[in-house]
């Protein structure tokens, strides 16, 4: 799946306006075969010092289970337009979830870290599962997650 | 109208509604086996308790859920493991990873959504809201069908797809609109459309001092691990060190120090609604309702093959009616009371002329008569008579109908019978006298027509044409009813010593002529009816059948009668010799189901089909058979085979009267009324009474009858609307 980001995102702060500023990222998130109904996952971008900075993509159309994504939930408020216009279907079991936008160069290499909440109906609230720092250093680089997610690689 | 709100999406979505009933059905099984499988939970533990256990064995526990289906689980991350494991309530100890098995989920996906994500959500959703339109209106077509909203819990009568029908849609009903309501209900929720509730106020100051032990905190002790929804622990990256707790009655925040509770937010009446709702549904914490809902779902399919099966046999039994505008839309409108579909063929005619002639003309049956047809500028009502003058099976609540509805539309009645019976069109005469009495203008006075004459059809067209200012030109070719041949194959002849001859005759299918085979006969039982149509005439005569497809002979009795075109056909007709012949079930003249005691009372050929259910019941209920002819030496139709009956226990007792014997004449009613305490004793035992014969003698027995049952607080009207006295009577 790829997605162009509208420009009305909430996550403006996070982009360029100018794509001269701007590299191009990938976040690909596989999850592993645990077998249920599709996970809701979040994406979303914390600073140094841990605090909120906006959301990247949010995976799943019904509000009424956000609140099993709590980091995010507590982090973000909840509020509907953080996620306005960046928010597609749930991922299923075994599928790979893929992203491309364009970050602003101010993001990279200063700290920055995104996160994954995970949630499955029937199973587990997974929050922060991944936490993977937004670095040219870390480009490429699998982690794993502590619940459903097999691997999240960020690329530049 | 309301036929068709019935039939179109009942029809239309059948396959829809089958899938997700039954998927309903397969889940409503579930609750049952959880609460056999989920230990119970001791009624003194409190919450703190098992928190206590649970953390002792998991430090890194988030959260306790008691979930809906009653399993107790717990969530944690102990850093090297992780998941969702089953507690016993009783010691908190791990009983397993938690997870719901495959099949449960496919089925409730299958159900919520036909495996097809958000588009099949709103196709379940359509559905539910189908079968809610479905459920209810067939719940008033039955009220209509049996009289009311208040005799929806009578017996019911008609064919066995009917019966089936009606039976089990009735009890079906009520689950059904429950689980379309909630089901609708929870597919709102699903997609936002109703209010979302907002979790506790978070914004409590924690005391922030250092964490006691969980099972000390006073917050959860004070609550009964029975009550509770959910426990949600610290989060140990979270800002405030508070225990989040969800029960039926709200959400308490207990400081994770101090123990005290910092906030509660009572649950809102949408939540409370939520929560009834989705036990309603689900049958998760009321299991026996799940069953029942279960039950009402598995029915779903059965209701769905018996309604095309109805639906068919309608279409069938209707003559086209081309050009049928909507109502709203008509000049003229047709009701029509027909019996079996030979009025409808009529109004078929009818319709076309008038078409043919410019109008805008709209037919339907009188039983559907609402304010929009009488609102119409004219109204021809065609209405045949059946039996004692009453009204046809298209027309039985016309009349009550029509005293609810406004409107004076200009009208002609044209009634439809046989002038050699007494009553002749009496029901059209009833119909003609309701409308005059609203004070309806009459277009033409009521004309009744003899044995369905075209020539008299055409007339009243040139009458009705002259009343519209038009010709109107009516040329009606009755629709022959599709006949098979039969071969007389036996035939026994009685009463010939009396002048009064009766034979029986029995007939088989004619052997297939290329390999020499038995034919197949009809499916037909004893008291069906059989037309037969003699050579040279149109009009079928029917008889009522004494035997059943399975006798493998279709057996009548014919009585003689002196200028009888058909009676003089059959008992002249030869062995080999062939006849056209057609089934008519007749569902409402038929022995009740079940074990009750039967009186059949008869005279002359009427001893046809009563002898037919004495030769089916071999079970051997309680029958007890009356009977009249004129003498024992000519006349005693059956006489052996009902000894045989005897003796073998098909029959219980059989009380004889013969007219014209020299010893002891005496009329069927006689005897009735020599009996009638047993019959009394018979009857309050639940005993179903079944009559055939001719007028003169129903009549007679009717009033024999009458101060037999008045000593129990009955009367034979009530016995025949709830089905324990029925007639046959020619």
């Amino acid at each position: 799946m790829k997605f162009v980001l509208p420009a009305v995102a909430a996550t403006a702060t996070l982009l360029s306006p100018v794509l001269a500023e701007a590299r191009q990222v990938t976040f690909e998130t596989t999850l592993k075969p645990y077998g249920g109904n599709g996970a809701y996952l979040v994406l979303y971008v914390t600073d140094a010092a841990g605090a909120y900075k906006g959301t990247l993509w949010m995976a799943g159309g019904k509000a009424k289970y956000y609140r099993h994504l709590s980091d995010w939930q507590r982090a973000s408020g909840g509020r509907p337009a953080e996620i306005d216009g960046i928010t597609g279907a749930s991922v299923g079991s075994g599928k790979t979830l893929k992203i491309t936008l364009d970050l602003a160069d101010a993001m990279i290499d200063a700290g920055y870290q995104v996160h994954v909440d995970t949630a499955v109906e029937d199973g587990m609230d997974n929050p922060s599962e991944v936490v993977a720092p937004l670095a040219a250093s870390a480009s490429g680089k699998p982690l794993a997650g502590k619940g459903y997610v097999k691997s999240f690689t960020v690329t530049f | 109208m309301l036929r068709r709100l019935h039939g179109l999406p009942g029809i239309a979505l059948a396959l829809a509604l089958a899938v997700t009933a039954l998927t309903g059905a397969v889940l409503s099984v579930q609750p049952a086996l959880d609460r056999a499988a989920a230990p119970a939970i001791p009624a003194a533990s409190s919450v703190a308790d098992l928190a206590a256990q649970v953390a002792a064995r998991h430090p890194g526990v988030s959260a306790i859920r008691l979930r809906a289906d009653g399993s107790l689980t717990a969530a944690f991350d102990d850093g090297d493991t992780r998941g969702v494991e089953r507690i016993d309530p009783a010691t908190g100890a791990g009983l397993g990873p938690y997870a719901v098995s495959e099949t449960t989920r496919f089925f409730t996906n299958l159900h919520r959504s036909f495996l097809a994500g958000d588009a099949g959500r709103v196709a379940a959703a359509i559905g539910a809201l189908a079968m809610l339109g479905v459920s209810v209106s067939g719940l008033m077509l039955l009220a209509r069908r049996l009289g009311g909203a208040g005799a929806l819990l009578r017996p019911i009568r008609g064919t066995p797809a009917q019966r089936w029908h009606g039976e089990l849609g009735r009890l079906a009903a009520v689950g059904l609109i429950m689980s379309s309501l909630t089901g609708l209900w929870m597919w709102a929720g699903t997609f936002g459309l109703l209010p979302e509730t907002t979790g506790a106020n978070s914004a409590v100051a924690a005391s922030g001092g250092a964490p006691a032990p969980v099972g000390t905190l006073t917050g959860l002790r004070a609550l009964k691990l029975k009550d509770l929804r959910e426990l949600t622990f610290p989060d140990p990256a979270g800002p405030a060190d508070v225990f989040t707790l969800v029960t039926a009655d709200g959400e308490r925040l207990v400081d994770a120090a101090t123990g005290a509770t910092l906030a509660m937010t009572p649950a809102t009446a949408l939540e409370r609604m939520n929560d009834l709702v989705r036990m309603l549904h689900t049958g998760r914490g009321a299991w026996v309702l799940g069953l029942l809902l279960g039950l009402a779902s598995a029915a779903v399919p059965v209701l769905a093959a018996t309604g095309f099966a109805l639906w068919l046999r309608r279409r069938a039994a209707r003559p086209r009616i081309s050009a049928n505008v909507p109502v709203r839309r008509a000049d003229t409108v047709i009701l029509v009371g027909s019996e079996g579909n030979s009025t409808w063929g009529f109004a078929g005619t009818l319709h076309t002329a008038l078409v043919a002639a410019g109008h805008k003309v709209h037919t339907a049956a009188m039983n559907d008569v609402t304010a929009a047809h009488l609102s119409a500028p004219r109204v021809l009502v065609l209405a045949a008579t059946y039996g004692e003058g009453t009204a046809p099976q298209s027309a039985k609540h016309f009349l009550s109908r029509l005293a609810g509805l406004p409107g004076q539309p200009a009208v002609a009645v044209l009634g439809f019978g046989d002038r050699s019976f007494p009553h002749f069109c009496r029901f059209a005469r009833a119909v003609a006298d309701a409308l005059e009495a609203r004070g309806c203008p009459q277009l033409l006075p009521m004309k009744r027509i003899d044995r369905r004459s075209a020539q008299e059809f055409a007339q009243w067209g040139r009458d009705l044409g002259g009343a519209l200012g038009h010709d109107l030109v009516l040329t009606h070719v009755a629709e022959p009813p599709k006949t098979m041949p039969l071969v007389l194959a036996g035939r026994e002849l009685y009463g010939e010593a009396v002048g009064a001859p009766v034979a029986i005759l029995r007939f088989q299918a004619p052997a297939d002529p290329r390999t020499g085979a038995p034919g197949r006969l009809p499916t037909f039982e004893a008291g069906d009816l059989v037309g037969i149509v003699p050579p040279g005439d149109y009009m079928p005569r029917f008889y009522s059948l004494a035997s059943s497809t399975r006798d493998g002979v279709l057996e009548i009795c014919v009585r003689l009668r002196a200028d009888g075109l058909c009676s003089t056909f059959l008992h002249e007709l030869a062995p080999g010799a062939s006849i056209d012949a057609f089934i008519r079930e007749n569902p409402a003249f038929r022995p009740a189901k079940g074990r009750g005691p039967l009186i059949l009372i008869g005279a002359g050929a009427g001893i046809g089909p009563l002898a037919g259910f004495v030769r089916a019941n071999a079970a051997g209920r309680p029958v007890h058979l009356y009977w009249g002819g004129r003498s024992a030496a000519s006349d005693f139709l059956y006489e052996h085979e009902l000894a045989q009956h005897l003796a073998e226990r098909r029959l219980t007792t059989l009380r004889t009267a013969f007219s014209r014997d020299p010893e002891g004449s005496a009329y069927v009613q006689d005897r009735i009324a020599a009996d009638a305490p047993r019959l009394r004793e018979l009857v309050k035992q639940g005993a179903q009474i079944l009559v055939c014969g001719g007028r003169d003698m129903a009549e007679a027995v009717t009033r024999a009858l009458e101060p037999v049952v008045r000593p129990l607080g009955l009367d034979l009207p009530a016995l025949k609307s709830s089905g324990r006295y029925v007639e046959d009577v020619y």
